[in-house]
């Protein structure tokens, strides 16, 4: 008969659509602004660097290697290697970056910088709603705009964050064995040596790390 | 290039590439019309210039490169792994099989090994791809035709619930940059592994209704029946590929053919049309879809436990062989190539991609000639391309 399909159709139309005032499962839509829906653990948009404890420029993870900046492929990282070096999170000097910008208009969110840190210091927010009125400086984020505090990266990503702090602690312990390991030969090496005053300087500064490192661990 | 809006008599051969495959009947003007690139039913900015003798399409000229990136250009000028997250914006429906075309190269290239359970990982993502891709491509299909919406809503009902799983493995949607050389960046949990199962289960009955919806609807036959034939002989010629040259029943699928990955593991069959026309490239995807649905219930019910990266593979800093490598796979829309030469250095020395879309667009006037005006956006839609594809 012609136009059975048709009625078939719409027939199938019909069927959906009754089922949408019942099925929870046929109503998908939400409504934005009021509704969300729960959030997906794994989802990313925009890097963040990471920091320790709660000042963010003493704890801030990043040593401004450059190496996010030159691997990101739409180049949207524009980072100041400092001229002096600042103690770090775990005390040891290190350099930072004067100056750590990222144009969030740039970005497209592909996660390189994330995987091709070794240091662990930035890693990809969830926040979306970044809307500005400013469209040059307003999606310019500075070092101080991109900071955030590891327990928010233990929020916004549990699973991964754990990761990363098992990793990070696992390295500590290892550099503080090491760190011991060379303050003993250093030790030694200083109650071998038969001129006891010229030694005195190097060992204390690479004895100092050690005891950190345990009172830490 | 003459761009005049009507066509006189006397020149009216100039600005086309080649002679008129058919002739007007001789009465009247022929008009010529674009359109494009903004027509609301080209998919994306794309021109089609068509000169017609009252509704008959005579010449059909298609231009491109609204959309042009520079994408291959740019990959010369940039390491291996940073060229990866471009590859999503190729054909952005379907991101997670350019991301395996292009690792697959890579990995010939430097000749890295891929460990089982990615290759399963892959294997599910791509046919999880396949579905999406065709699952909306059949519902702009139907929408151009005038369905405004219904079709392809419910196919965007399931691709949402697919794009979820993608967020919740690799944390895009749709720019996932996902795959690696030598393997894949995340591992899936077995919670992922128990909602893809769920949300196969499911699939199944979404296909039957969208087939009862479609296949016997008198409207959609008239206007898909024996219309846009593309006959077997130049599909092979133009270099078709993909469900396009299947629905021209040629048996050609790379998965087959090439068994690139662990695909001889897998049984499944190659569905094939037999007129070539828009009908049976609707048909030929929906029977594709249910395959596709076969292939993942076997990864799922195979995928092994172990590791999901090469422990060889470098992610950034490795400098290839001097030599050139071509990873193609059997995407949604056809064969989809990478083609790299490596001299040695951290950059490809020369980057080239073979797009389906593009390939499979070459064919459009020969499909269009001697059709009424409203069928060519058809005819177009039954090609399936992504203009961020076809331009790069």
């Amino acid at each position: 008969m012609l136009g059975e399909g048709i009625l078939k159709g719409l027939g199938e139309t019909a069927r959906n659509f009754a089922g949408s005032f019942v099925s929870a499962e046929r109503l998908t839509t939400v409504q934005y602004p009021e509704e969300r829906i729960a959030p997906i653990e794994a989802t990313r948009d925009f890097p963040f660097l990471v920091y320790d404890g709660t000042d963010w420029e003493a704890g801030m993870r990043c040593v401004a290697c450059q190496i996010c900046e030159k691997e990101c492929p739409p180049k949207c990282i524009y980072i100041v290697k400092s001229t002096d070096k600042k103690p770090d999170a775990l005390g040891k000097p290190q350099i930072y970056p004067a100056r750590f910008d990222i144009d969030i208009s740039v970005c497209m969110s592909c996660q390189i910088c994330v995987e091709v840190c070794p240091f662990e210091a930035i890693k990809m927010d969830t926040e979306f709603e970044l809307s500005t009125a400013d469209r040059f400086g307003g999606l310019l984020y500075d070092k101080k705009e991109l900071s955030k505090s590891n327990e928010h990266f233990h929020k916004i990503h549990p699973t991964e964050a754990a990761e990363v702090d098992a990793r990070l602690a696992e390295e500590k312990v290892k550099a503080d064995a090491k760190a011991k390991a060379a303050a003993t030969a250093a030790a030694a090496k200083a109650a071998a040596a038969p001129v006891a005053a010229k030694p005195a300087s190097p060992p204390a500064s690479s004895v100092v790390p050690a005891p950190e490192g345990e009172k830490k661990g | 290039m003459s761009t005049s809006g009507f066509v006189q008599e006397k020149d009216k051969h100039e600005g086309w590439n080649r002679p008129p495959l058919i002739e007007p009947d001789g009465e009247g003007e022929l008009l010529e019309v674009a359109m494009g690139p903004h027509h609301p039913s080209t998919h994306g900015v794309f021109r089609m210039y068509v000169a017609l003798d009252g509704e008959r399409v005579i010449r059909l000229k298609p231009v491109f490169g609204y959309l042009h990136r520079n994408h291959e250009k740019l990959a010369e000028g940039m390491s291996y792994l940073a060229s990866m997250p471009f590859t999503d914006r190729l054909d952005y429906i379907c991101p997670l099989t350019n991301n395996w075309a292009y690792a697959l190269a890579v990995e010939k290239l430097t000749g890295q090994e891929v460990p089982e359970r990615a290759e399963y990982l892959r294997v599910i993502l791509g046919e999880l791809t396949r579905v999406v891709n065709h699952a909306s491509a059949i519902g702009f299909l139907i929408q151009e035709m005038g369905a405004s919406g219904t079709p392809l809503m419910y196919a965007f009902r399931e691709r949402e619930k697919i794009l979820d799983l993608f967020e919740a493995l690799t944390g895009a949607r749709m720019m996932v940059n996902y795959m690696r050389f030598g393997g894949c960046r995340v591992d899936a949990t077995p919670a992922w592994l128990d909602g893809v199962r769920k949300v196969l289960a499911g699939l199944p009955q979404f296909a039957d209704e969208f087939e009862r919806l479609l296949r016997g609807n008198e409207i959609l036959m008239a206007r898909t029946q024996g219309v846009g034939i593309l006959r077997p002989e130049l599909a092979v010629n133009a270099g078709i590929t993909g469900p396009m040259l299947r629905a021209s029943g040629v048996n050609y699928d790379i998965r087959k053919v090439d068994s690139y990955g662990i695909y001889n593991r897998f049984k499944f069959r190659v569905p094939l049309g037999d007129h070539g026309d828009i009908y049976d490239r609707f048909m030929i995807r929906l029977l594709e879809m249910r395959e596709s649905f076969g292939i993942l219930e076997q990864a799922l019910k195979d995928i092994p436990a172990g590791p999901i990266m090469d422990p060889k593979a470098k992610l950034r800093g490795f400098r290839p062989k001097p030599g050139e490598a071509y990873g193609r796979i059997e995407a949604p829309k056809g064969e989809l190539g990478f083609y790299l030469i490596s001299d040695g250095g951290p950059n490809p020395y020369r980057y080239r991609i073979r797009p389906p879309s593009l390939i499979n667009l070459t064919v459009l006037e020969d499909m269009c000639l001697g059709s009424n005006v409203a069928d060519v956006v058809l005819i177009f839609g039954s090609v399936d391309i992504v203009l961020g594809e076809v331009d790069r």
